[in-house]
């Protein structure tokens, strides 16, 4: 039983991860209906930044509050001067200029910072806490609570804010909104801005496990992208429990089916993804588009 | 006194040349329609008021120049465009629909009062107010749009074939609720229709164009029944 509670525990701290960098897709997805792969390679650039100016003197937390908000205005400004010119045309071009981007700015860290892993401080103390006779590390807590603590707030924000409708009604129809007085290409860069904020939690969390490297978030970007699926890309709630769902499912799936095993265990959210896409094409927690025709 | 004044307004897609010279005045609380038959201009005429097409020439409201603003700019001076379509948000349920197009209020109770008052004046709304944009019906949306532009608190409305695709009984309540508020609240309208009999019931004046250029302009009683109404129509 013992087991079995640490697996589920560290099996949601590292679904989080998944969930803050699939949280920050869901909302550039909500804001502008693209899927922003670069999103992993700016959460990298942002722990970076935070690395950076905690070698500069500067305590970690405050390096880090720092690197979210230069982070913010990193994606605001990605989306105003770079994004803007690709929303109106083609999505799929869209897209592959952010796959251009990921390659852009993992390229830019590797050259600014080579490509040796870095070790990077932990927020949370390396200590170990009993619960129910399970040893959970505190930090693996700790990355659970944040990014409750985030999507609570991101939904708080989407549902009952102001600037949430906004951000909403500019991604189903920015001519609309417009005609509201709604300011479309701010609202835009707001949503880029935020979802950069998501990514810099991710990487800062992340980075401590990992050690910062220019490729950290790669895996975890397919990961976010199977549980954005997996979720439902309108809902997200969704999104982290689809998160949180693959981390502790691969955990269990590695230790008691036999022939999954550690190797194998990747593959579990893309069966996830099969039976889903399947059964419930909107995601788990997605609204289904009813058109009247 | 004027509210609203077009003068000489030409408009162009890319380089293609739509509008060679558009004219139209709104006097305050007034209404006005744009007739003609496909491809005169009518849309295109309401694009360049709202700055969703580029255009030079006059156009005022209110004594402030409107050109070079965009779309957001301009409805905040108080000009709410109801397009051609509806431009429902589908994903945001009637009422979140109605909060998007009170965006720029700050008055709460006045928010709450003007939500009351298109629900009394589209029923049907309130019956689907928390059913998605996208699952009503041609009219119901059609109804939406319009209330999402009352819920802005206009001096002007810019109605865009608000009968394209309902059936006549349909588009006949729709103009009556159009009506109805009309003499409850003074909003100007300009009104583009292609349906020259159901305008008529709303406006007081009309311009009808052809080819991007005003063809006859006069009040609704010298305009209805003439024999170049017809013409413009069927292009003759």
């Amino acid at each position: 039983m013992g087991t079995f509670i640490q697996l589920v525990i560290d099996g949601l701290s590292t679904g989080s991860i998944y969930a803050a960098l699939a949280l920050a897709i869901v909302l550039v997805n909500q804001a502008t209906g693209l899927i922003n792969f670069a999103q992993g390679g700016m959460a990298v650039l942002s722990a970076y930044i935070a690395w950076a100016l905690n070698g500069l003197g500067i305590p970690l937390l405050l390096a880090i509050v720092a690197a979210v908000v230069i982070s913010f205005f990193l994606g605001a400004v990605i989306e105003r001067y770079l994004i803007r010119r690709f929303e109106r045309g083609d999505p799929d071009t869209a897209v592959v200029v952010t796959i251009g981007l990921l390659t852009l700015i993992t390229g830019f860290c590797a050259w600014i910072w080579t490509y040796n892993n870095r070790l990077f401080p932990s927020l949370f103390p390396l200590e170990t806490i009993q619960i129910a006779g399970a040893v959970v590390s505190v930090r693996s807590l700790g990355t659970f609570i944040v990014i409750v603590a985030c999507m609570l707030l991101l939904q708080a924000l989407f549902l009952g804010t102001k600037l949430g409708l906004a951000l909403r009604a500019v991604a189903i129809n920015p001519a609309s909104a417009a005609f509201s007085g709604v300011n479309v290409g701010r609202n835009l860069m707001i949503g880029w801005g935020l979802a950069a904020v998501l990514g810099a939690v991710a990487g800062v969390l992340v980075a401590p496990q990992l050690t910062l490297t220019p490729g950290m978030m790669d895996s975890a970007l397919v990961y976010a992208l199977a549980a954005c699926i997996l979720g439902g890309l309108s809902s997200p709630i969704g999104v982290v429990v689809a998160a949180w769902l693959i981390g502790v499912l691969e955990n269990l799936a590695a230790v008691y089916v036999p022939f999954i095993g550690h190797d194998l265990k990747i593959a579990v959210p893309f069966i996830l993804i099969f039976v889903v896409l399947i059964v419930r094409p909107q995601g788990l927690f997605g609204r289904k588009a009813v058109v009247r025709v | 006194m004027t509210l609203l004044e077009l003068a000489d307004v030409r408009a162009f897609y890319g380089r293609v040349q739509v509008l060679e010279g558009v004219s139209l005045t709104v006097p305050d609380g007034g209404a006005v329609g744009i007739l003609g038959a496909n491809g005169a201009g009518k849309t295109t005429t309401l694009r360049a008021i709202s700055g969703t097409v580029r255009s030079t020439g006059t156009i005022r409201f209110d004594g402030k120049d409107l050109r070079g603003l965009r779309p957001d700019q301009v409805a905040a001076l108080g000009i709410a465009h109801v397009p051609e379509g509806r431009g429902t948000l589908g994903d945001l349920t009637v009422r979140e629909n109605l909060r998007v197009g009170a965006y720029k209020r700050k008055d709460r109770k006045g928010i709450a009062s003007d939500m009351d008052y298109c629900l009394d004046l589209f029923p049907q709304l309130q019956d689907r107010i928390r059913s998605n944009g996208s699952a009503l019906s041609g009219g119901e949306q059609q109804m939406l749009a319009i209330a999402r532009a009352i819920m802005s608190k206009p001096r002007l409305l810019l109605l865009d074939e608000a009968s394209l695709g309902l059936a006549p009984g349909t588009a006949k309540s729709v103009y009556q609720a159009i009506g109805r508020l009309r003499s409850e609240s003074g909003i100007a309208m300009v009104v583009v229709e292609q349906n020259a009999n159901l305008a008529f019931t709303l406006v007081d004046s009309a311009t009808v164009l052809e080819t991007g250029r005003n063809a006859l302009t006069g009040s609704s009683a010298e305009l209805k029944g003439m024999d170049e109404i017809r013409r413009a129509y069927l292009g003759g």
